[in-house]
């Protein structure tokens, strides 16, 4: 197969795909965004018995909750999305949460869990500035190692900026995802999804440095005097290994997703996106970035982005 | 050679046998001479710990209200909390002092969230009384109130005294507490009585006046006061005084059955993905593939060992973490399988084909798995700046993950292959190479490209 020959292919197709999640990440509500990143209160309540979402929400805005975001889980539990509930002050006072489990119950009968996440606004936009630091970071010092690990490499920067760049590629990819899915089926953003996007870069990045390792033995081996070739060569050689650990990684994150999901579902479904996404953009992408890279010079790549890449080069 | 691959095995062995025994042993404590050395979680499964989603509890995020607290007022908060906490019956509490001015809380067991907050979050009461003696040891007594409370007192601080150079822990108190502290001493000194100072009711101390103290200086003395115990008695004096102001800025709560219910449905989880990926490996990769699930298997009984003997406390996220490991194991044994079977298409002999394609595929499993542990430091930084425990837990499984799943695939994958190759199995090279026709269709093509792809 001729992957090398296909590459505006892939750059299309990832362009494409990018255009979209970017277009989704435009209009509002942006993300299904977590307590973690907004800052608010989440409670999670089971009944014994059935529950009328419609007359919690009435309850929740005769508490003083109007704003309240009100999700039915199962027959039984409910999920209330509210601002900061207020704790008790003092040793007799009778804090929010006490109140509107008192009310609830008086409502729906007993309750049999209730679960209480809450972050203040503070933390919230602490949590998004650190996040975009540790991607940020993560990303430098993966592109100082990669760039030292193919030393022998000519041009081994070249090695390091292309597994990241596939690496934002992919992280973009899966944001334009969960900006969708968020529309669709509620998937939530939250602290779990930023380990999850930081784990994708982590196997993306392994991803291509296994092709990037044959691609520099193939280059020690001379197989051929032509970059390109060398480069399909190895992918192709690299393909079986990377469907093959691709396939293993699904099943494993696919048995934890029907199994295990509950809080950490948004971590389950990044990698489950970033997986198959990583894969593809080791083959699609990072390698072909070293050859029009190496071919063009960084210039007239630059030239060649996969808009414009219609008229041949 | 054959020496070499057998010493490996028993060592591989010893080192499993005494992973199973340190997981099989519930808890664990070796004393010899000063070295003492103690593992293992009465509760969790397998001895190992469970974190605050998996049995249930409280964790509690507070921030100094006011900016600019010094590193002993949240000393004070800290030790205030602990002590309440203590009060309160929890087994096990953790508060940790997080960045400047928060301090995290867990309280695995509470499920009560308002009743913990109510507990750590009211202010702190400071009283100095007069506790009347009947006799010189203090046996019976009865404690008077004097009016001396916190606001009184301007200053505690732990200090050595200027000639026996013994800790002390020195006192000053503003003028309307020197008044009520210069009658009390005058009252009591070259008596039986003392002073008896407490902290929410609870006492800390109680000594003896010699002289009357006038100028609201004072400082306590004891024969059994150590540094350690003054520093405590400073920082809870001055706690006691200032009461630093405390909020929540984040809390979660787990209700116990639920987290008991994750830990179930991850146990399953990580079987039937254990068992899909045996499953594949040995249909696909023949004897390599039992022989890489067998690693595997070393595999894991070791993470769990050394996160056993760290010790890392299992959270879910954790838990995937490491099971996603597993994958990352899996994929060390594959590439080396598929080097291995090349190799065998070159023509070498199977011992040599498994030597070459072991070092063969080691650049790219060091390489990668370092840069999978480069993401889980920065994880780990990022999730400890906000004590988000479900991000730090992931990152620490994954990288103990990583990092053994190298030692696994390199050292045991390999002897194991190599002493099976010596058998009289290795006579039928076909176990050892999966569906070598089929391959061979596949890259035929793929080199026929080359001429394409040049092109490009």
């Amino acid at each position: 197969m001729d992957f090398v020959g296909k590459r505006k292919f892939f750059f299309m197709l990832s362009a494409i795909i990018i255009l979209v999640g970017i277009v989704s990440m435009a209009i509002q509500p942006r993300f299904q965004v977590g307590i973690e990143f907004e800052g608010g209160s989440a409670l999670s309540i089971t009944f014994a018995e059935a529950i009328d979402e419609a007359r919690i929400r009435e309850v929740m805005a005769e508490l003083d909750h109007p704003q309240a975001v009100v999700q039915r889980v199962g027959e039984t539990g409910v999920l209330i999305r509210t601002r900061t509930l207020q704790s008790p002050m003092t040793e007799a006072d009778v804090s929010e949460r006490e109140n509107i489990e008192d009310r609830l119950q008086l409502e729906f009968g007993a309750i049999e869990t209730s679960e209480l996440s809450a972050v203040s606004e503070v933390v919230a936009k602490e949590t998004i500035r650190n996040a975009g630091i540790a991607v940020g970071v993560a990303s430098v010092f993966i592109m100082l190692y990669i760039s030292f690990a193919f030393r022998l490499m000519p041009n081994s920067m070249r090695l390091g900026a292309a597994a990241i760049i596939a690496g934002i590629h992919d992280v973009l990819i899966t944001l334009g995802l969960f900006s969708i899915l968020g529309k669709v089926i509620d998937l939530e953003v939250n602290a779990m999804f930023i380990t999850g996007i930081l784990t994708v870069v982590g196997y993306s990045v392994h991803d291509t440095i296994v092709v990037f390792d044959r691609i520099r033995e193939n280059t020690a081996r001379r197989i051929s005097r032509d970059f390109a070739t060398t480069i399909n060569v190895s992918i192709m050689e690299t393909l079986g290994r990377s469907l093959t650990t691709s396939i293993t990684t699904l099943t494993v994150i696919l048995a934890l997703l029907l199994m295990g999901g509950g809080t950490i579902q948004s971590l389950l479904f990044t990698l489950l996106i970033g997986v198959i996404v990583g894969t593809y953009s080791s083959i699609g992408i990072a390698s072909q970035l070293l050859l029009v890279w190496e071919q063009r010079g960084w210039l007239p790549f630059r030239r060649s982005t996969p808009t414009e890449a219609t008229t041949r080069g | 050679m054959v020496n070499k691959d057998v010493r490996r095995l028993a060592l591989i062995v010893i080192l499993v046998a005494v992973a199973v025994w340190g997981l099989a042993v519930q808890t664990y404590d070796i004393n010899v001479f000063t070295f003492n050395f103690s593992r293992g979680d009465d509760d969790g499964p397998l001895g190992l710990t469970l974190g605050l989603d998996l049995q249930g509890g409280v964790q509690l995020i507070y921030e100094a209200v006011e900016d600019g607290v010094t590193a002993s007022q949240m000393a004070g908060v800290q030790e205030k909390i602990e002590r309440r906490t203590n009060a309160f019956g929890v087994t096990e509490p953790s508060i940790q002092l997080l960045g400047e001015n928060r301090v995290l809380i867990q309280l695995p067991g509470v499920e009560d969230v308002e009743e913990a907050k109510r507990l750590i979050g009211s202010t702190g009461k400071l009283e100095f009384k007069e506790r009347i003696c009947a006799d010189s040891l203090c046996t019976d007594f009865s404690d008077q109130d004097i009016g001396l409370t916190g606001e009184l007192l301007a200053r505690a601080y732990a200090g050595t005294h200027p000639t026996t150079n013994n800790p002390i822990v020195n006192l000053e108190f503003n003028a309307e507490g020197a008044r009520l502290f210069a009658e009390s001493t005058s009252r009591i000194s070259g008596t039986n009585d003392r002073t008896a100072i407490f902290l929410d009711d609870e006492l800390i101390v109680a000594p003896v006046a010699r002289q009357p103290i006038l100028g609201g200086q004072a400082f306590i003395e004891g024969p059994d006061f150590t540094f350690e115990r003054v520093r405590t008695i400073s920082i809870q004096l001055e706690e006691g005084r200032l009461d630093t102001p405390i909020a929540v800025i984040s809390e979660q709560n787990v209700d116990a059955t639920l987290g008991e219910e994750s830990l179930n449905r991850s146990l399953v989880a990580g079987i039937i993905g254990f068992a899909l990926v045996v499953l594949f490996m040995i249909l696909y990769y023949r004897v390599p593939g039992i022989m890489a699930s067998l690693a595997l298997i070393c595999y894991i009984v070791l993470v769990m060992f050394i996160v056993k003997l760290v010790p890392v406390t299992l959270t879910l996220a954790g838990i995937a973490g490491f099971i996603l490991s597993i994958g990352v194991a899996v994929d060390a044994n594959i590439l080396i399988s598929e080097r291995t079977k090349e190799e065998l298409r070159t023509g070498r002999a199977l011992l040599g084909a498994i030597s070459t394609g072991f070092s063969r595929a080691w650049p790219a499993i060091l390489n990668s798995n370092v840069a999978t542990m480069i993401t889980c430091a920065i994880l780990f930084w990022f999730g400890s700046r906000f004590g988000a425990s479900a991000v730090t837990g992931f990152a620490v499984t994954l990288f103990i993950g990583v990092a053994t799943s190298m030692f696994t695939a390199v050292i045991i994958s390999q002897t194991l292959l190599r002493i099976l190759a010596m058998t009289p199995l290795s006579r039928f090279t076909g176990l050892f190479t999966p569906v070598p026709g089929r391959r061979a269709a596949v890259t035929g093509p793929g080199r026929r490209s080359q001429a394409q792809g040049g092109r490009g």
